[in-house]
């Protein structure tokens, strides 16, 4: 199982390093989104897999370590944060510069 | 804790005058001084302590362990510096509300000036040497924002920068002097390393900690050959100057060297280095003044010399001569910055500072004149006036100090009081004396009261001090000479020492030396002329310059503006780091047990990874790419589930949802498609790049999870006290809202700034009428004639009710099942998004009874309550409390404090997402979006 996850986290990577090296805002915002998943799954697991043992107290044998995951909750809201300003900044700068190029100059 | 107050006082009020300023000038002059004053005061409380010879002490304790303590400590020294900083002080806030410009932001200056005011005190009176450490650079840096501060002056701007790179580069060398210190006497306080005097000599170190100490004061006071940034700061506003180079910025170096004498000083290294600097200094400097024609170009080479002069004093490294320096100290506080306040009100009447542009205002500014007249001839050293004094003291010290041969150091001093006493005329002579002259740019004239007060006040000092030393200064110069010497000092203040002493003689000569060079001006100064000199500026900017091309190239050649290859060059750097990191050790094979493959599991994990993997290829179509972005996203959810983190999958569930949805709505302004620009070549690095870093953090998650953890995660601790610490069985909502509700805290803040910053950045495309202009006309995309479906509008109305419940539900619960205040706003601000999207945004807006801004508010509000509630009980900021609570006919319930905070989270959630949404769609109103004012509006219907 734990090699399935460890595919999916590099996949994950890798899908969005490779949008976010494109040359438009849109595909580098969702770039981001995918990177964020990965990194969100990377804090995650960094508390090992765990089935049937969610950390709530009385409810089975052992626990799933809850201190990554309190990290992990609170990095996908800040995530979403982070997005919806960067969101805003490529319309602004869609709309103030008539294009969604994100390089400067003509050397990309 | 009063001591630490007075620190405190000055950076507290620093805000005030900025505010007070829309009260008027005279209010936030006001204010200012009342700011000092009342530091002032605290100090002076401290006095009779102080000179019965006790120390006052201030202790509170940050990092014990680190030797990170706020402490700080009163003596003689701190004393007599923090007085003349906040005495003086109030002199110049007197002084700069008549001297400063209506065009001047008055504000402004009295905040940068509490700034720097309250760095000063804080390096006086601080115990621990770190902590002076970081007042050190903060005078640096307030420092700058006031030589800069006419920013309209190209001399000003560069000036500032001048003053910080060189003052600001010693602090760094000291800052590493500091720390050998601390390193040798295994502590950072200063009144333990004052006490360690044999230790520290002893030491190999000893000379390495000196040196870069030396630096750093060196730099501050402006000690050749660091001096040069000195009479370039002039360009500041003159109160600046007069603050700054008469009582503080540049005596900071010479406390420092006073206030490590006891540890540092009486070793031949000292004296060689520190006396050399101080004399060549002081020559120098006063040869150079006495050409100057800019009466504050003047003025700042005599200051450069004086603290030559004190700085030579305290490195005789005898208990006389420190003594003497402390009382130098005293007496140029009084007439420099009575002289600089005075070259201001002829800067201010005349127009102008030249002094071959100046003479004869003797009868046009008698009051100006007499203050000039009195400082000035302190300053040259004629009886029997303050400078008289100390000159003669320090004189007598010099003829007792063997440097290189017996007489040599004597007759270098002489020399230079020689061009002293010329440089102190020629400011009398050239400016005042001679006959009233027609071509002043202005016609002077005396300043009213408020202008002259403050220099007439000091020139009064210098006459008092200079009549009755033993009465005025001599009790201050003991408790200082006392602390810096670590003895007992009593010293004999005399203006007349017999016949037989070198020092009468060696003042005379220097007196007759100086009308002598004064009356040979004409010809020295053509000789002076044309002798070429090296020019500081020029040499300064020639070694800043290469640094400057180096720093630039290097961040090009890092990043150019392109920000794929910044972001290529940062992957690559990355890896190849782990790769090193990772072929330089051993090895071992995980051993921990893994869990079995998971049909239902691997079948989420192909369908996941299908769709990530389709994203590149199919990304050139954007609503495409949203919906595999969101098909991962949504996907990842039942992941969480299966791995035991039920939190998480609601997290993901919502948040996704929110994300998708926005980025729907922002799409909108966006092109549709994404051209395809980028060549094959390109696309394959890119590939290879994003592949090496996947690869990688594959790699590393696998390994991480195939291993047991290196040290035992706290997490047992959590897990054992969510119950009984923090009242709930969800041990990742106690961590959350209760264990490390400070961070969450933390967060919810930067939510709701996030949330504000995309307000103000729409706000600001509203306005720009170039970016409305394209919205109005940018082309249609096609609508559809059933914008706001019947099925959809009333299947949201009736999930609203129920949404909301959930939402209450998923809040309630959360202390002990999954779900809590994140997931709950996040439910809610679904709910609401579905209105809008069902029915509008003006539709829905019209029916919106809260305000998004004032939900953030309230969110951040009553989370800082719950955790302010925490004080009532004598506990440290949200620390939560719990309590079981019978009430019939329900069950026996719990009521948490932490579900206070927890609602907190919720609101603020909820305002955030809310404006986020807002803001989006009063955009798109501009596009011509024709706005419903029917909730079943459908554009085919009627």
């Amino acid at each position: 199982m734990e090699a399935l996850v460890a595919i999916a986290i590099g996949v994950l990577t890798a899908v969005g390093l490779y949008l976010m090296l494109r040359l438009r805002t849109f595909p580098v915002i969702l770039g981001l989104t995918f990177l964020s998943y990965a990194v969100n799954l990377f804090i995650f697991v960094s508390g090992r897999l765990a089935e049937n043992a969610a950390p709530i107290i009385g409810s089975s044998e052992t626990y799933a370590d809850p201190l990554p995951q309190a990290l992990a909750l609170t990095a996908i809201v800040i995530s979403f944060g982070m997005t919806a300003v960067i969101m805003i900044m490529a319309i602004g700068g869609h709309l103030s510069s008539g294009h969604d190029r994100i390089d400067l100059g003509d050397d990309a | 804790m009063s001591l630490a107050l007075i620190v405190a006082l000055p950076f507290l009020g620093a805000a005030i005058p900025g505010v007070a300023i829309h009260a008027g000038r005279n209010a936030a002059a006001i204010l200012t001084g009342a700011i000092t004053a009342l530091a002032l005061l605290l100090l002076l409380s401290h006095a009779p302590a102080v000179l019965r010879g006790e120390l006052v002490q201030t202790r509170i304790d940050w990092l014990p362990a680190l030797g990170l303590n706020a402490t700080f400590f009163l003596d003689g020294l701190g004393l007599l510096f923090a007085g003349m900083i906040l005495g003086i002080g109030l002199l110049i806030i007197l002084y700069a509300r008549f001297y400063l410009a209506k065009s001047d932001p008055m504000g402004q200056f009295y905040s940068y000036l509490l700034l720097f005011q309250g760095a000063m005190v804080g390096i006086v009176l601080s115990d621990n040497i770190l902590l002076l450490l970081i007042f050190w650079e903060l005078t640096s840096l307030s420092s700058f924002l006031l030589i800069g501060y006419w920013k309209h002056l190209p001399e000003g701007r560069q000036g500032a920068r001048m003053a910080l790179a060189v003052t600001g580069g010693g602090g760094l060398a000291m800052i590493a002097g500091m720390l050998i210190l601390g390193n040798i006497t295994g502590s950072y306080d200063l009144t333990v390393i004052l006490q360690n005097k044999d230790l520290i000599q002893a030491s190999p170190w000893y000379l390495p900690a000196l040196i870069l100490i030396l630096l750093g004061a060196f730099t501050k006071s402006a000690q050749f050959p660091f001096h040069f940034w000195l009479p370039h700061a002039m360009a500041a506003p003159t109160p600046v100057s007069a603050y700054l180079h008469s009582a503080t910025m540049v005596k900071a170096g010479l406390f420092l060297m006073a206030r490590m004498w006891p540890v540092l000083a009486g070793t031949p290294e000292w004296f060689w280095i520190v006396a050399t600097t101080g004399l060549v200094t002081m020559v120098m400097a006063a040869k150079i003044a006495f050409f100057k024609d800019d009466l504050k170009a003047l003025l700042a080479f005599s200051t450069v010399s004086h603290l030559g002069l004190i700085t030579m004093l305290l490195g005789f490294g005898t208990k006389a001569a420190a003594t003497v320096a402390v009382f130098h100290i005293i007496n140029h506080a009084t007439f420099k910055a009575a002289l600089f306040m005075s070259a201001g009100i002829v800067d201010h009447e005349a127009h102008t500072r030249d002094l071959s542009r100046l003479g004869g205002l003797r009868t046009l500014m008698p009051i100006t004149f007499g203050i000039v007249t009195l400082a000035s001839l302190s300053m040259a050293g004629i009886p029997p006036l303050n400078g008289f004094l100390s000159k003669e003291l320090m004189l007598e010290e010099a003829a007792h100090t063997t440097w290189l041969t017996p007489w040599a150091m004597g007759l270098l001093a002489t020399i230079g009081a020689a061009f002293s006493v010329a440089y102190s005329f020629r400011f009398l002579a050239h400016g005042f004396l001679g006959p009233v002259r027609d071509d002043y740019p202005h016609k002077p004239h005396d300043p009213g009261f408020g202008l002259w007060a403050a220099p007439a006040f000091l020139a009064l000092l210098v006459v008092l001090i200079g009549l009755f030393p033993m009465l005025t200064a001599e009790w201050l110069v003991d408790v200082a000479a006392g602390a810096v010497t670590g003895e007992p000092v009593a010293v004999k203040i005399k203006h007349w020492h017999g016949l037989d002493t070198p020092a009468l003689w060696m003042s005379l000569a220097a007196i007759g030396g100086g009308l002598l060079l004064l009356g040979s001006y004409p010809r020295l100064r053509a000789i002076w002329d044309a002798a070429p000199r090296p020019e500081a500026k020029r040499i300064f900017d020639g070694l800043i310059e290469p640094l400057a091309t180096l720093a630039r190239s290097v961040t090009e050649g890092l990043h150019n503006g392109n920000f794929g290859r910044a972001l290529t060059l940062a992957v690559l750097t990355i890896a190849g780091v782990a790769l090193w990191a990772f072929l330089g050790g051993a090895h071992a094979a995980g051993t921990r047990a893994l869990l079995p493959i998971d049909p239902v599991v691997t079948g989420i994990w192909a369908v996941m990874l299908v769709a990530a993997a389709a994203t590149p290829f199919l990304h050139r179509n954007r609503v495409t790419a949203l919906l595999l972005t969101g098909i991962v996203g949504l996907l990842i959810a039942p992941l969480f589930v299966l791995f035991s983190a039920p939190d998480l999958a609601l997290t993901q569930i919502s948040v996704e949802v929110v994300t998708v949805l926005l980025m729907l709505l922002a799409l909108h302004f966006l092109p549709k498609e994404t051209p395809a620009e980028s060549p094959v070549p390109r696309r394959v690095r890119d590939a290879a790049v994003a592949g090496i870093a996947g690869l990688g953090i594959g790699g590393l998650a696998y390994a991480i999870m195939t291993r047991q953890p290196a040290f035992d995660p706290i997490s047992a601790f959590h897990l054992a006290q969510s119950k009984p610490g923090a009242g709930g069985t969800n041990a990742v909502n106690t961590i959350i809202v209760d264990f490390r509700g400070y961070d969450t805290y933390g967060e919810i803040i930067v939510l709701g700034i996030a949330a504000l910053v995309i307000f103000a950045l729409s706000e600001t495309l509203l306005r720009n009428p170039e970016v409305t202009r394209l919205l109005a006309t940018r082309p249609r995309d096609r609508e559809s004639g059933d914008r706001h479906p019947m099925m959809l509008v009333v299947a949201t109305r009736l999930l609203l009710p129920m949404a909301m419940l959930v939402g209450v539900y998923i809040y309630l619960r959360g202390h002990n099942m999954p779900g809590g205040g994140f997931v709950a706003g996040l439910v809610f601000a679904i709910a609401y998004l579905m209105q809008y999207m069902a029915s509008g945004y003006e539709w829905s807006h019209a029916r919106q009874r809260y305000d998004h801004h004032a939900l953030i508010g309230w969110g951040v509000l009553v989370a800082s309550l719950a955790g302010v509630g925490a004080w009532f009980f004598g506990l440290p900021f949200l620390t939560s409390g719990y309590e079981y609570v019978s009430l019939w006919p329900l069950e026996k319930f719990e009521l948490a404090t932490a579900a206070i905070f927890d609602l907190g989270v919720f609101l603020c959630v909820l305002g955030a997402v809310l404006l986020t949404l807002a803001s989006l769609s009063r955009l798109a109103l501009r596009t011509g979006e024709r706005a419903n004012t029917h909730a079943y509006d459908t554009e085919g219907g009627r």
